[in-house]
């Protein structure tokens, strides 16, 4: 068994509750916070814990934290990213409905480290009922004199609110995050200047992902260096994975980041291993934005090392033949999978979130799409699988934000790897059929599989 | 559908309590930032959806021009810009879901209400929509009705819930 800092407790009944939570050794960080260190010595431990953003691009979070401009006079807010609306995570949402004071907690603490007075935790609004436990918790916390003025009598005063979204997955990129939150469009700015100069109402913000913020308590807990120890190299402590396909134990799992790719799909501890006992095809590893990879090159490295459950690791061999954890969405898609159709969905996603200030993006994700469409029904010729390598070519690096990137990569992977079965729908579309999942959901015999 | 186009647009004292108390959580001057949550209640409290009038008060409540609200509806997709069902139907369609079947699941709710995706039953009572991802993937695959989320959905299970639904005559229930 791995090491659990952030679900040790998921499962104890009513932790989602202050006096369970409390129980269970909560609120000992902002304790200890608030008593014992300076808010320049959390700011150290984070540092030194070597943790990184788990939103998705693995930021060291102590870094990102001592760039925060701090001018006389002026606020300073830090914001939790809880938009979580990259296909296949859902991570934070389990995080916040079942133990939502781990990230209340997480929240005040990072507040004081930052010298903020106000935080807002940012989620997305199909979460509604998880907005809801969120102030549940909040409203015990102030309850219980953990917000509000004068906090545990340390003289510290933290406000901390829920803002929900209405539905754009643009709105988790963190200074589109802002202009929404401020109540416009959720287009994203031009960088620089950072959040940490200006961010939200102009001033200077900190905003992190749900689970960066949560494993501040931990931090706090154990020390930096303790949590240093966990995990491997630069990979320190451990990763929430969404984990979804074709696995036997769909749901997500804390890892010790450094765990083998194939202990985690086989193992009994995390997937279980493929539905039905199929092969393997195919990996998405950390969201549906990272590379996709087929089943020897998620499951070793191109140097014939096994591939690790890490930042390091899944990058191993750049574009060509590695990937990035990104936020930890891990698809698994079996033998029966058409790459094709699957990127066809996350094209399609691209293409509807995308905001449309950016040419490239706004125009690029809709053409790549309307490509995808010609090829899965059979229209396709071999120029169009060249022409969406171009375009996704054209889109990357050339937008504001990483979302052009991001629809980008799944493209440029899937033909670099999978080539062959573009040029097989190509010139025999209609024989690919996907129908098998009616057979699959009907409890129905499934017909062979050409 | 019918609109009742004569229905008055205002808030309940209690649901305005509410706004007021949103629209106070931001610094001064910045009361904007409550336009999205205030949008939300709007539409949850004037049927599903949100029309010019209702975006007009929203404006006037929080005090900035209509257009601000206009600009802001039209970009989310949780905004119903057109009047939908009593009951709307969302189901996921993106890789995750896909792979477990979300596609059955949309045909079958198509021929089972005879209606296609993004269309309302004639008597106004179900709308589906197919949506991307709702962070649900691990339960897949899923559908939304309002606040409510069901995961882990067979055709059976889609069919016994649609069965219950057009006997109770559903709503859409927000939160
Ligand atoms: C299109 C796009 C969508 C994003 N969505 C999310 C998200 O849903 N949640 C999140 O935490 N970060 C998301 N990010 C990353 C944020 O911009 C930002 O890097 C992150 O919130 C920083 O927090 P961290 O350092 O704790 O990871 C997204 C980025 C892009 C470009
Ligand atoms: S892919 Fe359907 S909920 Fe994520």
């Amino acid at each position: 068994m791995g090491k659990k800092l952030l679900l040790e407790h998921i499962d104890v009944p009513g932790i989602n509750t202050l006096s369970v939570y409390r129980s269970k050794g909560g609120y000992t960080a902002l304790d200890k916070a608030l008593k014992t260190m300076t808010p320049d010595a959390v700011v150290e431990e984070v540092k030194t814990s070597g943790l990184r953003g788990r939103g998705g691009a693995g930021f060291p979070t102590g870094m990102k934290w001592s760039f925060l401009a701090k001018p006389e006079g002026v606020p300073r807010y830090v914001v939790c990213n809880a938009d979580e609306s990259e296909p296949g995570t859902f991570k934070d949402r389990y995080l916040m409905e079942k133990i939502p004071h781990l990230l209340i907690e997480g929240m005040i603490v990072s507040g004081f480290a930052l010298g903020a007075k106000s935080s807002y935790i940012y989620i997305r609004g199909e979460y509604f009922y998880v907005a809801r436990i969120l102030e549940q918790a909040i409203a015990e916390a102030y309850e219980a004199g953990l917000l509000g003025k004068n906090i545990l009598n340390s003289g510290f005063d933290h406000d901390c609110y829920v803002q929900v979204g209405a539905g754009a997955y643009i709105c988790g990129e963190e200074t589109a995050l802002l202009e929404s939150l401020e109540g416009k469009r959720g287009n994203p700015r031009i960088k620089p200047p950072f959040p940490a100069v200006a961010g939200l109402y102009g001033c200077p913000t900190v905003v992190n992902n749900v689970e960066t913020i949560a494993a501040v308590v931990p931090i706090v807990n154990m020390g930096g260096a303790a949590y240093a120890g966990i995990g491997v190299g630069k990979s320190t402590g451990t990763k929430l994975i969404s984990a979804s396909g074709h696995i036997n134990k769909p749901g997500v799992y804390e890892i010790e980041l450094g765990v083998p790719v194939e202990e985690f799909i086989y193992s009994d501890e995390y997937c279980g291993g493929i539905k039905g006992d199929r092969k393997l095809k195919a990996v998405v590893a950390g969201g549906s934005s990272v590379p996709i990879l087929p089943a020897d090159l998620i499951l070793k490295t191109a140097n014939g090392e096994p591939r690790l459950m890490s930042y390091e690791s899944l990058a191993d061999g750049g574009f060509a033949s590695g990937t990035m954890l990104g936020s930890g969405g891990f698809i698994v898609m079996d033998e029966s999978t058409s790459i094709v159709k699957n990127l066809y969905t996350f094209t399609r996603f691209y293409h509807h979130e995308s905001c449309g200030q950016c040419s490239p993006c706004r125009e690029g994700t809709g053409w790549m799409e309307k490509i995808l469409h010609k090829i899965l029904h059979g229209h396709g010729s071999i120029s169009d699988v060249d022409l969406l390598w171009d375009i996704q070519s054209k889109i990357e690096g050339k937008t504001i934000c990483p979302l052009g990137d991001a629809a980008a990569w799944p493209v440029a992977s899937a033909i670099r790897h999978f080539r062959g079965e573009f040029e097989e729908f190509v010139r025999n579309g209609h024989s690919i059929k996907d129908v098998r999942h009616y057979y699959r959901l009907n409890g129905l015999p499934e017909p062979a599989y050409s | 559908m019918q609109i009742d186009q004569k229905r008055e647009i205002r808030f309940s004292d209690e649901t305005m309590a509410t706004v007021q108390k949103i629209i106070k959580r931001y610094p001064e001057g910045r009361q904007k930032s409550a336009l999205i949550p205030v949008l939300h209640i709007a539409q949850a409290e004037f049927d599903g959806w949100l029309s010019p009038a209702v975006m007009d008060y929203v404006a006037s409540i929080i005090g900035i021009q209509s257009i601000e609200v206009y600009e802001v509806a039209s970009f989310y997709s949780m905004f119903n810009m057109k009047p939908v069902g009593k009951c709307l139907i969302e189901v996921c369609r993106t890789s995750s879901c896909w792979l477990m079947g979300a596609e059955d699941v949309v045909k079958h709710i198509e021929n089972k209400l005879k209606i296609k995706d993004g269309e309302t039953s004639a008597d106004g009572q179900f709308t589906l929509k197919t949506v991307e991802c709702l962070g649900s993937c691990g339960t897949a695959p899923m559908m939304q009705v309002g606040a409510d989320y069901y995961e882990n959905l067979t055709l059976e299970k889609v069919d016994s819930l649609l069965d219950q639904w057009k006997v109770e005559g559903k709503r859409s229930r927000y939160c």
